[in-house]
């Protein structure tokens, strides 16, 4: 594939960077593509906007920095606000829609799931919401296959936590498929 | 065998560098945005036999670095702007007095406490003038993870053999981006060692350059005993007022470096060979300069990239090759206010037009900033 550009956006502290990297690490070391990823964030180490970027090409990557996202991932309200402005036409959005409420309408495809608070319901606790949500966005936009993204996943995460991770992964697949088989929205 | 291939962050594969360099020391005082650096090399150091020590500042740091690489050990620190300024009277001591170490800036906007999280290119100037006084400079301007791993290689390497203190000079989109990197294979690298004395230690001269510019250097604790100091001195190390020592010893301070252009200066031609408009570009903005070179191709416009891997010594005689060349002009995109252009018009001696294009809003230069701006030449 030529030039993907791929924006992790959230909340300080959700996990998005290590979201895009574990994206970005299954692309270039278990697909051979080209993969880089960045980030950008505040002087705060909790809250405020956050966002995580990966590029992924089969061609050399030079420019390491999004500028028009293929596809865009948003936790927060605060975070879409401030990540969306530059979005491809034709791209692909997903949110988090207990905490996304106004997306306005737009030139994209619009994917709306509960991944925080279901992971919190059903694991008992946030963490691993990131976990759910790369799970989630890689099989809404397919980006690498699903085996190579599990295999990053267990590859980064802290010893003994295996178990839990891959929970939180298995619920990001299911939601991906409920929201793919209710079909893309228009906006919220 | 499979090659050892990782996913690494710039500021990571700088550690990873140092060690396979053979470095075995770190002083510092974290801060933003190089603190990776200090972090993997708190943990892998000691494992390698090594010392880490966090320093009360950066001043401290710089000292430690010296001092440990006075008896044997290759020595980095790693800071930003602000510890940068703080290090600049002991780097001018590690230059008077010869002592090979390396000295990671991670660029961030300034002056001052400035954007931490944000990245820039305005210390190229601080890093050949922060020390007072005629000294050697000699900095390195990587661009990739692959190349922030291999050119503190290099910088330990020159550091080492030209026995002054190298500085890398990287920012904040190249510290802190990751990409694949091959970790290369021990021994596929050169690694330079200092030269040490072959004399008896009573009759050592730390500062003896019948031999060379580079006088062989050895390590306390080995049982040779000499005088070090910031005040110019002569063969023996000790202070000196003859202003024919004090003259000699200023110019070979400053020659050992500058008199070897061709194996210090690294530079990247990039679609340079018919180019009719260059741009001269390092760090981060070599990257958006090589898409907008690329960019411009596809359109037919010949456009060539001159990326700097060395900014000190600058990268003259490339430039003028160019300029001379007849080229119609040379583009320097840098996150400042205009630093590099500067040495580019001097390099250039008024044969093509020199422009520069800045930026200083803690974003990257677009690649179609720098075509747009080629395009009209």
């Amino acid at each position: 594939m030529s030039r993907y550009e791929i924006r992790l956006s959230g909340s300080g502290g959700q996990g998005m960077i290590t979201a895009g990297i574990i994206l970005a690490n299954a692309a270039s070391i278990y697909e051979g593509k080209n993969a880089v990823q960045s980030q950008s964030y505040g002087p705060e180490a909790r809250g405020g906007a956050s966002k995580a970027e990966v590029i992924i090409s089969d061609e050399e990557i030079n420019f390491p920095k999004v500028t028009s996202p293929d596809f865009l991932v948003a936790l927060t309200q605060e975070a879409y606000d401030k990540y969306s402005k530059d979005i491809k036409p034709g791209s692909t959005v997903v949110v988090d829609g207990a905490f996304v409420k106004n997306t306005g309408g737009g030139d994209f495809r619009l994917y709306s799931m509960p991944v925080t608070g279901t992971v919190l319901e059903r694991l008992g606790k946030q963490l691993g919401a990131n976990i759910a949500t790369i799970a989630a966005a890689n099989a809404i936009g397919g980006f690498v296959s699903e085996e190579a993204l599990l295999k990053s996943v267990l590859s980064m995460i802290p010893k003994g936590t295996e178990d839990f991770n891959r929970k939180a992964y298995g619920i990001g697949l299911e939601l991906a498929a409920e929201a793919l088989g209710r079909g893309p929205g228009k906006g919220l | 065998m499979s090659k050892d291939k990782r996913f690494l962050q710039g500021n990571d594969a700088v550690a990873l560098g140092a060690l396979y360099a053979g470095c075995r020391f770190f002083a510092g005082y974290p801060i933003t945005p190089s603190t990776e650096v200090a972090e993997k090399l708190a943990a892998m150091l000691p494992k390698a036999g090594g010392r880490f020590i966090q320093m009360e500042d950066e001043i401290a740091a710089m000292a430690a670095v010296i001092g440990a690489s006075l008896a044997g050990r290759k020595s980095l620190t790693a800071t930003s702007g602000p510890g940068m300024s703080l290090k600049m009277e002991n780097l001018g001591f590690g230059c008077m007095a010869e002592v090979p170490c390396v000295i990671l800036n991670v660029m961030r906007g300034g002056p001052s406490t400035g954007t931490p999280t944000g990245p820039g290119q305005s210390d190229i100037m601080q890093a050949k003038w922060g020390p007072h006084g005629d000294h050697p400079c000699i900095a390195l301007t990587p661009s990739t993870v692959a190349e922030q791993f291999t050119e503190t290689v290099r910088a330990f390497n020159l550091s080492e053999k030209y026995r002054t203190p190298v500085i890398i000079l990287t920012d904040e989109i190249i510290g802190h981006m990751r990409e694949a990197v091959e970790i290369p294979a021990e021994g596929e690298l050169e690694v330079i060692d200092r030269v040490k004395p072959d004399c008896a230690p009573e009759d050592y001269l730390p500062y003896d350059s019948s031999k060379g510019d580079v006088p062989p250097m050895a390590n306390f604790g080995e049982g040779y005993r000499y005088h070090v100091t910031g005040l110019n001195h002569d063969a023996s190390g000790f202070p000196t007022a003859k202003p024919s020592i004090i003259d000699s010893e200023e110019r070979r301070l400053v020659r050992k470096v500058e008199a070897n252009y061709d194996d210090i200066v690294k530079v990247e031609e990039f679609m340079c060979g018919d180019a009719d408009r260059i741009v001269f570009a390092f760090g981060s903005s070599a990257r958006s300069a090589k898409d907008a070179v690329l960019a411009l191709r596809e359109k037919g416009v010949k456009a060539g990239l001159l990326k700097a891997l060395t900014i000190w010594p600058f990268p003259e005689r490339h430039i003028k090759k160019y300029a001379d060349g007849g080229v119609k002009g040379i583009l320097v995109p840098e996150l400042n206010l205009g630093q590099a252009v500067c040495e580019t018009e001097r390099a250039a001696g008024g044969k093509c037009p020199v422009e520069g294009l800045f930026r200083v809003d803690s974003e990257a230069i677009l690649p179609s900033q720098i075509s747009g701006t080629l395009e009209r030449f």
